[in-house]
């Protein structure tokens, strides 16, 4: 894929223009966009989020052409980035307020976080541990520090999707990748050069 | 493991921003965009952006700063979110809910309510169920009265029935996310931050206390992570006046072994690969 087209997924989530700023940013053609058209056409597709579970799987079925973003994705093999939230829809199901479905993408389910000293949600800037290595590490050196905001984290079936964890009183997934698959559990559009080195890698994936 | 946070607070008067003592006398600094692009590259953990102009005039009466003079404060936080890939806290004029949903909308993380949340606080209740209550900062300013802490409302300018006490565990009741603590007597002094003040605070309630007013050397933020439990600082005038100031007041709260992230000087534009 020569030509780098990137669309962010609107589907009326909080944090897309920062997204979309971001890629800007770094010099990327970037579009928020829902149409069957962008998504088609498109090189990379990534889905932000900021919200609960059950909220942002209800606007995402009202708002994206799910098959055919199924389609790119699962069939086509398009590169795919769920952010927050968006890493959180790609399992089974999820628990928060009420039991959800998500796109079980990625076989598990959204969890909340234990934590008895701390503070929920858990917010702002921590380091993630790499557990396997991956392209999209690339570069990235002692810079571990990410911006998070979650009281729920994404529990994976198999560890073999887990490609980097935090700890907040107890390690939970903080990056997972299914093939072209990733999600990121922290904001990679807020954690300034580390987050924008990770971004990069991704759309430099192919 | 999570960090303690450093972060800068902006103040914008009428399309300055600008320094404050006592919360009356103030000072211009500059335009708004290209110091949040310096802070940006000192790698500050976040930002906290507060409009305490008199009207809605935002214009700088500067057409010659380099970016657009802007004529409403939206529009300024429009442009920041441009710069700045951290987190942004706006606060100021917040009386709605749809006045949380603009400043959401171009570009805001979380917003900062002071005010309406002494007048209502079941306004809190209802942003932080509306946004999130990580979106949803108090900020409680507190002056000393006959030796006994009182908050103050409108700009530090009335006094409250509150204790900073009771006003904590009211708002954290209520769905707030986080509690910035801001000391009146201690604003623009430089002599070290309130240590009971913050303390009292961060004894009554569990979600994060950020403390404000007093920083006038690196050691009053190491102070602060010694001798309470607050996750953050919070500090104007001295992360104004230094160049590269919270580049080196996280290298100094960093060499001194405290939890804070890498202090780090971003080189803006250079790692697209």
């Amino acid at each position: 894929m020569a030509k780098k087209f990137i669309c962010i997924l609107d589907y009326g989530s909080g944090n897309v223009r920062s997204v979309h700023n971001v890629l800007k940013h770094l010099g990327y053609n970037a579009v928020v966009s829902n149409t069957k058209d962008n998504i088609k056409k498109c090189s990379h597709l990534i889905l932000p989020g900021v919200g609960s579970f059950g909220a942002s799987m209800r606007k995402i079925e009202n708002t994206i052409p799910f098959d055919c973003l199924e389609e790119q994705v699962l069939k086509n093999a398009k590169p795919f980035l769920g952010i927050c939230v968006g890493m959180q829809v790609l399992g089974d199901v999820g628990f928060e307020f009420e039991e959800c479905k998500g796109f079980g993408w990625i076989q598990g389910s959204v969890e909340k976080l234990i934590v008895s000293d701390s503070t929920l949600p858990h917010i702002g800037w921590n380091d993630i541990i790499i557990k396997k290595d991956n392209p999209i590490f690339r570069n990235l050196k002692e810079f571990r520090d990410f911006y998070f905001v979650n009281s729920y984290h994404l529990k994976v079936n198999n560890p073999e999707y887990v490609l980097a964890s935090s700890d907040y009183e107890g390690l939970f997934n903080s990056i997972v990748s299914k093939d072209n698959i990733f999600g990121f559990q922290f904001h990679p559009e807020k954690s300034q050069k580390a987050g924008q080195l990770l971004l990069n890698n991704f759309i430099h994936l192919t | 493991m999570k960090k303690n946070r450093l972060i800068p607070v902006i103040l914008l008067k009428n399309g300055w921003i600008v320094q404050s003592k006592n919360f009356s006398q103030y000072q211009n600094l500059g335009n708004p965009v290209t110091i949040v692009k310096r802070l940006s590259q000192w790698a500050s953990d976040e930002l906290i952006y507060l409009d305490i102009s008199d009207d809605d005039n935002y214009d700088t009466r500067r057409d010659d700063q380099g970016y657009a003079n802007r004529g409403d404060f939206l529009s300024v936080i429009e442009d920041v979110s441009k710069e700045a890939f951290m987190p942004i806290t706006v606060g100021g004029k917040i009386r709605t809910i749809k006045d949380i949903e603009n400043r959401l909308s171009v570009g805001a993380d979380k917003v900062c309510l002071n005010t309406m949340a002494i007048q209502d606080p079941s306004f809190i209740n209802e942003a932080s169920r509306e946004f999130g209550s990580q979106c949803i900062v108090i900020s409680i300013d507190v002056k000393l009265t006959s030796k006994k802490y009182n908050v103050f409302a409108t700009g530090g300018s009335k006094k409250t029935k509150f204790s900073p006490k009771e006003l904590s565990k009211i708002v954290e009741d209520n769905g707030a996310g986080e509690i910035l603590i801001n000391s009146i007597d201690k604003d623009g002094k430089g002599d070290g931050f309130d240590l009971t003040l913050i303390n009292q605070i961060t004894d009554c309630v569990s979600i994060p206390v950020i403390a404000c007013g007093g920083a006038g050397e690196w050691s009053h933020f190491s102070e602060v992570f010694e001798k309470t439990d607050a996750e953050a600082v919070a500090a104007a005038n001295i992360f104004h006046y230094v160049d590269q100031s919270v580049f080196l007041a996280k290298k100094h709260l960093y060499d001194n072994g405290f939890n804070v992230r890498k202090p780090d000087l971003i080189k803006i534009d250079n790692y697209r690969i």
